[in-house]
């Protein structure tokens, strides 16, 4: 389209046509006194777009505790801020890229590991790891592999080549993802407590820079249209919406722009993610109360003659705009040169509340920002429960026949791509870089150190959403407690929250309970284990040809580790050391992975959790991992207490160790054996800490029962399960490459 | 002595390196910028790990032509000490310091990992505190690992006692099953004719504190140190320290 005929009024079609309901639209022109143009309507198409604006959920985030004393900065900007002591910062987030990875993997999920890179150094924080969360569908479908294999080579490409250790996560797979995979990717770095940059623009007539890549032609409106509509099966046709990565010019940004930040030349920073240069200056504006004016003309493009719609809606990756002091562009040009990049003046800080942007010497869009940001529509959605919910909670356990073989009944489960061993995912992954990971992907979590201090961070990733299927408040109350307990078996105290929010189409009032539901379980678990929510992520619209995912609130969870010496991992140590549990075995197998592998079933309500309980059982850990009393901690989840009993003994980096233990028959074997009840965790310790470990349970009031002790080359669970822990290790091992591998030979799926 | 540590645009190992000698060694270290043609008067070059350039045409292919290079191809020319790990040691391959190539591994995957390599030869300044044979835990993590080289250039290498390296199982064997890469011969890294250039895939920076998993790596920048202070032959029955 000729730009010139962009800065024509448009009418409600073209309005629709981005997205905006008529309503919407109504309000737009109410608010403007006029129609907006076409490049004005691109820019609130994206500014509303649910991605953008929160509009589904931002009544209902605000729920959320994200205060405390160690936060320096919470929810709204890049990302939220945690103060680690000794003049130490942590930076942190979590952010989906959901669609553009289902879309087109590799890219798809390198960009997302880009784009939250960059949340976190334009905070002033250098990024020292990365997580992953990814939720896959059933081995089954066939698109799964290529999605597999895609998503993981992005994230090791981007993240590998950019030097950020990606040192651990987790990975589900279930039928509910076949057509909308989850990648929630995480990023933590390391800043001085009194060195936070924020993107708060400020001083007017100061010069607006942009840095990094030049504007392209790709991704236009890819976040904002992606992730704010459903799919309907046309994901091949939407790749050219998806972003291409480029990791070695982040590495340049990335080194270029903590150097700048050693001087004092930076007002606000911000990284342009989805919707590009539109809501990074936008945002800034907002945040600081002033306008912006930007002339597009100056904007380094990629392609010849992009209009001014394309440059502002572009996606292009690698980018940063930055507000710079008067008389310090000179200064920013020279360090962006020295890393081979370019640095130019586009705008200036204006004081008239106004975005407006210039093409050929003409303005092309005037808005005012508050219509753009505050402004913009809020919804409160209409809630309500599915309406077979009471059915699908009921679990009739009399009808569920004990199996004969409780060792064949490990092995399978072992086998399931959701327990089994994840390596053939993390070995693709650098966890080493920069030098600091102590314990990589393969434990409850990992541990990094911060050089030249004694402390470490402990960070680790958590959802289970069958349960939150079968029960959002209590799935999502699980998800906080057992990624604290995670950090928790490491040694460290949790101690901040980065969450992101995956569900289904805010417009169904199911889906909108699940999200309101899910989102008073995190508060709750928050509020009762003292954890502030920092930062975090909403992903609607998760949804293909009207099935909504399972609903999924990712915990990511970030601990700290004095001395960091003092750092636990799972897997049992030494011969001869007794084996205890903390907490208390229950009888259920609601919602469990037990259920789902050996009896083809999802129903029933997830295990009972009492967040009082889960305090005390976590206190009880740590204090003794403080004490020094334990050799190993490992949290009991997915597979019950047989399964958490094998993974101590398999995931020994070098050589595996047996145990012999005994459990008392008091319910039903296989929830004995496989049921999650939660708050528990095996330990394993020297027999002469065992008193004081008992006597510490004790105090706390919290059961811990010797269970027997670390012993051979076989796991004996008398009288039911008595393996090699070759054996265990061979098919825990074998379950996720075995599954991979058929895909190669069926070159079909490689090119789909 | 004085170490140096080339930066290029995309070395992300640098960091690492220059950890393991300034504050685990306790050796004076400076950074070699890749634009600057001058070596700063050091003793040693290392060449670390990462993307250079982003490696996006061949790995090292481009950073062979930054100008530190000329220096570097020069100084091992005089018989100055040059050490390229993982990265590095594609740079040196692509510079011709080093004969044979580094393609994509043998699954096309990037594979992260704990290795064991056997030391094949200590007679070298780079694995003189090594005892010939020896088994050592030290990671690797490269997507394009698998050193190839023609049958004459490896008949040479055998011959001349250049392989130092050998990727094995923790029993010192050289099976398939412990070649990470699909690397020819298990081969993990060589040294050139004249000893004094050294290429490696694992990571020894990444193995340098016992806590944190491993310190097999502080071998190799203890013979650099030993053969500095003692530059005579190597002291064949010398056994490493820590084990």
């Amino acid at each position: 389209m000729n730009w010139e005929n962009m800065v024509r009024p448009v009418d409600e079609y073209h309005a629709i046509e981005h997205g905006l309901t008529p309503e919407e639209f109504e309000r737009l022109c109410g608010a403007l006194g006029r129609a907006p143009n076409l490049v004005e309507l691109g820019v609130v198409s994206v500014m509303w777009s649910e991605h953008c604006s929160y509009k589904s959920s931002r009544v209902h985030l605000r729920k959320l505790p994200s205060t405390g004393p160690r936060v320096l900065q919470g929810p709204g900007e890049n990302a939220g801020v945690i103060d680690i002591g000794d003049g130490l910062a942590v930076a942190f987030k979590i952010e989906s890229h959901n669609h553009p990875s289902y879309v087109e993997p590799y890219q798809g999920a390198a960009t997302g590991v880009g784009g939250i890179l960059r949340d976190v150094f334009t905070m002033g924080a250098r990024p020292i790891a990365i997580l992953d969360s990814l939720r896959f569908g059933s081995f089954d479908h066939p698109r799964t592999r290529y999605l597999v294999d895609g998503v993981v080579a992005g994230i090791g490409g981007y993240g590998n080549c950019v030097g950020v250790p990606t040192v651990g996560g987790e990975t589900y797979f279930d039928a509910g993802y076949n057509a909308n995979i989850l990648v929630n990717a995480f990023t933590l770095g390391v800043l001085p407590a009194n060195r936070i940059f924020r993107a708060r623009a400020a001083g007017v007539g100061n010069p607006v820079m942009y840095v990094g890549s030049k504007t392209g032609r790709d991704g236009i409106h890819g976040a904002s249209l992606l992730a704010s509509a459903e799919f309907r099966g046309e994901a091949e046709e939407k790749r050219p919406t998806v972003q291409v990565g480029d990791p070695f010019t982040e590495k340049l940004l990335l080194e270029a722009c903590l150097e700048l930040m050693e001087e004092d030349v930076i007002v606000a920073i911000q990284d342009m993610g989805a919707a590009g240069l539109t809501s990074s200056s936008v945002e800034m504006a907002a945040r600081g109360h002033t306008g912006i004016w930007l002339d597009l003309d100056q904007v380094p493009t990629r392609a010849r003659g992009m209009t001014p719609y394309e440059i502002l809606l572009s996606e292009s990756q690698e980018r940063m705009l930055l507000v710079a002091r008067a008389g310090c562009e000179d200064r920013v040009r020279d360090i962006f040169a020295k890393w081979d990049l370019e640095a130019v003046v586009v705008g200036q800080v204006t004081d008239d509340g106004l975005f407006r942007a210039s093409y050929a010497g003409r303005e092309v869009a005037c808005l005012p920002i508050a219509l753009l940001t505050d402004e913009a529509p809020v919804y409160e959605r209409p809630a309500r429960p599915p309406s077979d919910l009471d059915v699908r909670q009921q679990l009739r356990l009399d009808r569920i026949p004990q199996p004969q073989d409780w060792n064949e009944v490990l092995l399978r489960l072992l086998d399931s791509p959701n327990l089994a061993s994840k390596a053939w995912i993390y070995r693709q992954y650098d966890c080493l870089v920069r030098g600091n990971t102590v314990v990589g992907p393969g434990s409850d979590a990992a541990v990094l150190r911060i050089k030249g201090t004694d402390k470490g961070l402990v960070l680790s990733v958590d959802c289970n959403s069958r349960y939150c299927l079968q029960d959002p408040y209590v799935g999502a109350v699980i998800a906080v407690a057992e990624a604290a307990r995670n950090v928790v078996c490491a040694g460290g105290e949790p101690i901040g929250v980065t969450d992101c929010l995956n569900f289904g189409s805010p417009e169904k009032p199911e889906v909108m309970w699940q999200f309101v539901e899910a989102i008073q379980g995190i508060r709750d678990a928050c509020l009762a284990l003292q954890l502030p929510v920092v930062s975090g992520n909403v992903s609607f619209y998760n949804e293909t040809e009207g099935h909504s995912i399972p609903p999924t609130p990712t915990i990511a969870m970030v601990g700290l580790l004095q001395p960091v010496r003092a750092f636990t991992t799972q897997w049992f140590k030494s011969e001869g050391d007794v084996i205890a549990l903390l907490g208390q075995t229950r009888e259920e197998l609601g919602a469990s992975e037990y259920l789902a592998v050996i009896h083809g079933q999802v129903a029933g309500v997830p295990p009972w959790i009492d967040l009082a309980v889960e305090r005390k059982v976590q206190e009880v850990c740590l204090r003794a991992i403080r004490e020094g009393l334990l050799a190993s901690a490992h949290d009991v989840s997915e597979g019950g207490l047989a399964v958490a009993l094998a993974e101590c003994c398999v995931t020994h980096p070098e050589a595996p160790l047996g145990a012999v233990v005994e459990l008392p028959a008091s319910m039903r074997i296989d929830a004995l054996l496989f049921g999650e009840s939660q708050s528990r965790i095996v330990v394993s310790l020297k027999r002469r800490n065992w008193p004081r470990l008992r006597d510490l349970a004790q105090q706390l009031g919290v059961p811990c029962a010797m269970l027997g002790e670390v012993r051979g080359r076989r796991l004996v669970v008398h009288p039911w399960i008595d393996l090699e822990c070759a054996t265990l290790r061979e098919v825990w091992a074998n379950a996720l490459p075995r599954r991979m591998e058929m895909a190669e030979s069926r070159g079909e799926d490689r090119t789909q | 002595m004085r170490w140096g540590v080339v930066v290029f645009p995309g070395s992300n190992d640098d960091q690492d390196t220059l950890w393991a000698i300034e504050q685990v060694l306790g050796e004076p270290v400076v950074r070699l910028w890749h634009k600057d043609a001058d070596l700063h008067g050091v003793d040693v070059v290392v060449l670390p790990g990462g993307f250079s350039y982003g490696d996006y045409l061949r790995c090292g292919a481009m950073a062979r032509f930054s100008p530190i290079m000329d220096k570097v191809i020069e100084f091992a020319g005089r018989g100055g000490l040059v050490w390229g790990i993982c990265n590095g040691f594609q740079v040196l391959c692509e510079a011709g310091l080093l004969p044979g190539a580094l393609v994509r591994n043998r699954d096309r995957r990037f594979v992260c990992a704990m290795s064991y390599v056997r030391v094949e030869d200590n007679d070298t300044p780079f694995t003189r505190l090594c005892r010939r044979g020896e088994v050592l835990r030290i990671p690797i993590k490269h997507g394009e690992g698998c050193y190839v080289a023609d049958a004459t250039t490896l008949e040479l290498l055998e011959r001349n006692r250049q392989v130092l390296l050998r990727y094995v199982d923790a029993n010192g064997r050289a099976t398939s099953e412990a070649n990470p890469n699909g690397s020819l011969d298990n081969i993990a890294g060589i040294v050139n004719e004249s000893r004094n250039v050294f290429g490696l895939m694992p990571h020894p920076e990444h193995a340098v504190e016992k806590w944190m998993g491993s310190d097999d790596g502080l071998k190799f920048f203890q013979s650099v140190l030993a053969a500095q202070r003692n530059p005579g032959t190597t002291d064949r029955t010398a056994v490493a320290p820590g084990h």
